[in-house]
């Protein structure tokens, strides 16, 4: 035999995959021994992970639950109720920050100076403030030195007072049913807390500037060209807007939004600063209570991320949905 | 951001554990803690900041009240200087998390003393012994007509979120039958505005901490402390279960400030008594407690004279207390069950012998 087989050290196909492999094996061990030293020295701290507290009585109350809660259920509960709070103020927050900031977003193009001029500085006031700074003052300057009782601000239909925003629904009977003074305390069939509120408005006016300059690009991105050739077909400027620019500037807007909402849901963990029970603050009591710091924070992560999987799996969906399709 | 911080201190806490190997082994006295505490000349403190009267930053920018004393005193027997002490303003829900993570030393944060605090399966701290004998009570104001805890039904009550104070209310509501709204605040500046802004009908919390808010109000008659009193909160400083030698040290140190108490050793008369039982053999009690023979300090790993070095920089139990809380102070507070046992109260400092 002329050619002598190559000996392994030498192949060139081999030496590649065991120098992955060799690679591979470091980081394995380093994480196996990474792993191991957590385990060893949070069993030594009495800490290691373990779940069975999810299922003892909470023992604390939240002031306001979109699912029914009491202190004598399990923490879990808690968590849940907790997370339907969260659920609750970023869904809200959602469709207002996009109607809020589209309209601004709009506005800055209208031939109107004063519309222009003022959503420009909507815009510039309020994604220069902090989001923190601007929910404390939402809830401490504006809701919390709403008027009482009977000097509650009264408006056909809706009652602002410092204990909550009293709206007109339909009773229990399916009658229509207006708030009312009943000694001193008002009652109607929708009541808002002043702490959602204050949340609610502070996440609204923030994301919805963010908003508004993701819709102003948008718009922008389509060319001029589009808006004669449509003015020269007659088109009010409406119309113009609603089926030929808009489509266009879906494109886009849509991935700009989606960082705007995953944004917002996770600035919803903010509500603290205003004293509304989202998931933060119940996880925080439990973490407390329980001293189960690791736990819970894996929990608080896990829900944070998965919330912002979803809207980003929404997002990505709508995406596909405005794309150029391509025939 | 909160989330971050919280994060940050969650991540540093599975890191700490993750690559701290086979730290906290120490033998004899020579404990971990205190070794990084001598070698870094300074004791970390965790403490409220914002707490009149246990620990807050007065108008001079000093950090004054109770708790800090403690701190202080620590500070000056392990290092002979109470002024090496640097401080950390902890929330209510950061506190265990800096104090397990090591971020502080010892936690001063007129902190309640709990079964699950205590046990290794739950918060895993160590106590040193109580310093204030607390009780929750409920703040409302005198114009409200609320006299007692069912005159709260169905209205807002604000509360420091994740604290006793949260649970302990609703515990107490719920045996009671009162349905009512708990608004929880994280910091108590935040759970104060919303209290005197009108938003709750009362506030609940430790009854020492509302009198010590009270006080630096323009006109503290306008807010009453209903005479319900609905828990047993011994405020007590706190250390890691993992270095009892560590937390030895610190029990001892604040028994030596009641014990002083009880020997009539104060800030003034400390040097005579030093010198007196210097002079005199016979004083053996006091001499053993002044370190001038005997080993209690060594033992601890402590210096011999630990207890007149923290006497020197904060004075016996009595002056903390009457300087941060009592007649000398804004508060004004009785001593109540807060007097030695000789006279009838809780402050017991077992013997050292």
């Amino acid at each position: 035999m002329r050619s002598a087989v190559t000996p392994w050290w030498r192949n060139r196909r081999l030496l590649p995959w065991l120098l992955q492999a060799a690679v591979g094996l470091v980081v394995l061990v380093l994480v196996a021994f990474l792993l191991g030293n957590l385990v060893r020295n949070l069993t030594n701290a009495g800490l290691l992970l373990t779940w069975s507290w999810l299922g003892n009585p909470s023992g604390f109350e939240i002031s306001e639950t979109a699912i029914p809660f009491d202190a004598s259920m399990p923490y879990w509960r808690a968590l849940l109720a907790g997370l339907a709070n969260t659920l609750k103020v970023v869904l809200v927050g959602l469709v207002g920050a996009t109607l809020l900031g589209t309209a601004v977003g709009t506005a800055s193009f209208s031939s109107n100076g004063l519309l222009r001029r003022l959503a420009r500085i909507y815009v510039e006031l309020i994604r220069n403030i902090p989001l923190l700074l601007q929910l404390v003052f939402w809830y401490f300057v504006v809701f919390l030195s709403l008027p009482n009782g009977a000097a509650a601000l009264q408006m056909p239909g809706v009652v602002l007072a410092k204990s909550g925003l009293y709206l007109s629904w339909f009773d229990t009977a399916l009658q229509w049913q207006v708030p009312l003074l009943e000694n001193g305390v008002w009652q109607a069939p929708l009541r808002i807390s002043v702490e959602f509120a204050a949340l609610l408005t502070g996440l609204v006016i923030y994301t919805g500037a963010f908003i508004a300059e993701v819709v102003r690009g948008g718009v922008a991105s389509v060319p001029r060209g589009q808006w004669e050739a449509a003015n020269s077909l007659g088109l009010n400027s409406m119309l113009t807007l609603r089926t030929i620019v808009l489509p266009q500037a879906l494109r886009v807007i849509v991935p700009g939004l989606n960082s705007q909402y995953i944004s917002l849901a996770k600035s919803s963990s903010l509500a603290v600063a205003c004293g509304f029970t989202d998931l933060y603050s119940v996880a925080e009591t439990t973490l407390n209570q329980t001293g189960r710091a690791v736990e819970v924070m894996l929990i608080l992560l896990g829900s944070y991320l998965v919330i912002d999987l979803v809207i980003s799996a929404l997002m990505n969906r709508l995406n596909t949905f405005v794309q150029l399709r391509e025939r | 951001m909160l989330l971050l911080r919280r994060l940050a201190t969650a991540i540093s806490l599975l890191g700490a554990l993750a690559l701290g190997g086979c730290a906290g082994e120490g033998s004899g006295v020579q404990s971990q803690k205190m070794a990084t505490i001598k070698a870094r000349g300074s004791l970390i403190c965790g403490t409220d900041g914002k707490l009149p009267g246990f620990g807050y930053v007065g108008s001079d920018g000093r950090y004054a009240g109770l708790d800090v004393d403690t701190c202080r005193a620590v500070a000056a027997a392990m290092l002979g200087d109470g002024e090496k002490v640097e401080f950390r303003d902890l929330n209510p829900s950061e506190r265990f998390a800096a104090l397990a993570s090591g971020e502080v030393d010892l936690l001063a944060r007129n902190t309640t003393m709990t079964l699950s605090r205590d046990a290794a399966g739950g918060n895993g701290l160590s106590f040193a012994p109580t310093t204030f004998y607390d009780g929750q009570g409920v703040m409302a104001p005198s114009s409200s007509g609320i006299r007692e805890l069912k005159d709260l039904a169905g209205k807002p009550v604000c509360v420091p979120s994740g604290t006793t104070s949260e649970l302990n209310l609703a515990d107490r509501m719920r045996e009671e039958g009162i349905a009512f709204t708990p608004l929880k605040f994280q910091t108590l500046d935040q759970m104060w505005t919303a209290y005197f802004s009108g938003r709750c009908a009362a506030v609940s919390t430790d009854r020492s901490q509302m009198a010590a808010y009270r006080s630096i109000l323009p006109q503290p008659a306008l807010h009453t402390l209903l005479p319900v009193v609905m828990s047993k909160e011994p405020l007590t400083p706190s250390t890691i279960n993992s270095d009892p030698a560590w937390a030895d040290a610190v029990r001892w140190i604040v028994y030596g400030l009641m014990q002083a108490e009880e020997l009539g050793i104060t800030q003034a008369n400390l040097e005579a008594k030093l010198a007196a039982a210097k002079a005199d053999p016979n004083q053996a009690e006091l001499r053993r407690f002044l370190g001038v023979e005997g080993e209690f300090g060594r033992q601890l790993g402590l210096p011999a004279d630990f207890v007149v070095k923290a006497i020197r920089a904060v004075g016996n139990y009595g002056e903390m207390f009457e300087r941060n809380l009592g007649q000398a102070s804004k508060l004004k507070l009785d001593r109540g069950v807060n007097r030695l046992w000789s006279q009838g109260g809780l402050i017991y400092s077992p013997p050292f012998r």
